[in-house]
């Protein structure tokens, strides 16, 4: 069954949070649904693009309060 | 279809340049990018087990990258390696100028490479140089 995983990755400064992401997605199974938590306004843009590149699924992205909340689902 | 060459020549001892070299190594390489790295000059000195790692800055964003929360560049290229698949090559003649072993680097260090060998693996790739 899919899981949904918290990724904080606040306070850190880019590439720090994709990479954080990056790392809790090999660990992830197919399907599974990450949120990552970023106040890097740059990883904000930069994450959504990985996400394209490498042929995941953005699921939603938004922000509050200057914290950009990024949902993904592993696709492979 | 084949992946992206990135073949990045590191030389400077500076934070900017090593922390930049960092960025582009660990994210080429998680996103799909061949990468390989070549280290020397003063910059293989970091790279020896239990060596400091506080790279003096060149300027202001230097100093702002020892006092924010930014990756350390070790980490970064220990990340290229772990989930990216980066090699990361010390240069065989600054091994030789340092007097240093392979072993004596970090582990995830792959085996010292000439210059002929880095220039064959450079072929139809993009070289960045730091």
């Amino acid at each position: 069954m899919a899981q949904k995983r918290l990724v904080d990755a606040r306070g850190s400064f880019c590439p720090g949070p994709l990479m954080e992401l990056i790392a809790q997605l090999k660990m992830a199974e197919v399907g599974d649904e990450l949120e990552i938590l970023s106040s890097d306004k740059g990883s904000a843009a930069d994450i959504p693009e990985w996400i394209s590149k490498v042929g995941h699924e953005l699921l939603g992205t938004r922000e509050e309060e200057g914290v950009w909340h990024i949902t993904v689902k592993k696709l492979k | 279809m084949l992946p992206n060459k990135l073949r990045i020549v590191v030389v400077s001892g500076t934070h900017e340049r090593l922390q930049m070299a960092a960025m582009v190594a660990s994210v080429g390489a998680v996103s799909g990018d061949d990468v390989m790295v070549f280290l020397s000059m003063n910059a293989l000195p970091y790279f020896i087990k239990g060596a400091q790692q506080d790279a003096p800055a060149e300027g202001p964003v230097g100093k702002l990258l020892a006092q924010k929360n930014v990756p350390p560049f070790k980490h970064l290229f220990e990340q290229a390696v772990a989930l990216g698949d980066a090699k990361i090559h010390p240069c065989s003649m600054a091994m030789d100028l340092l007097e240093l072993e392979p072993a004596a680097l970090e582990s995830y260090m792959s085996e010292p490479l000439g210059l002929t060998k880095f220039l064959k693996e450079c072929k139809d790739g993009q070289v960045w140089s730091f």
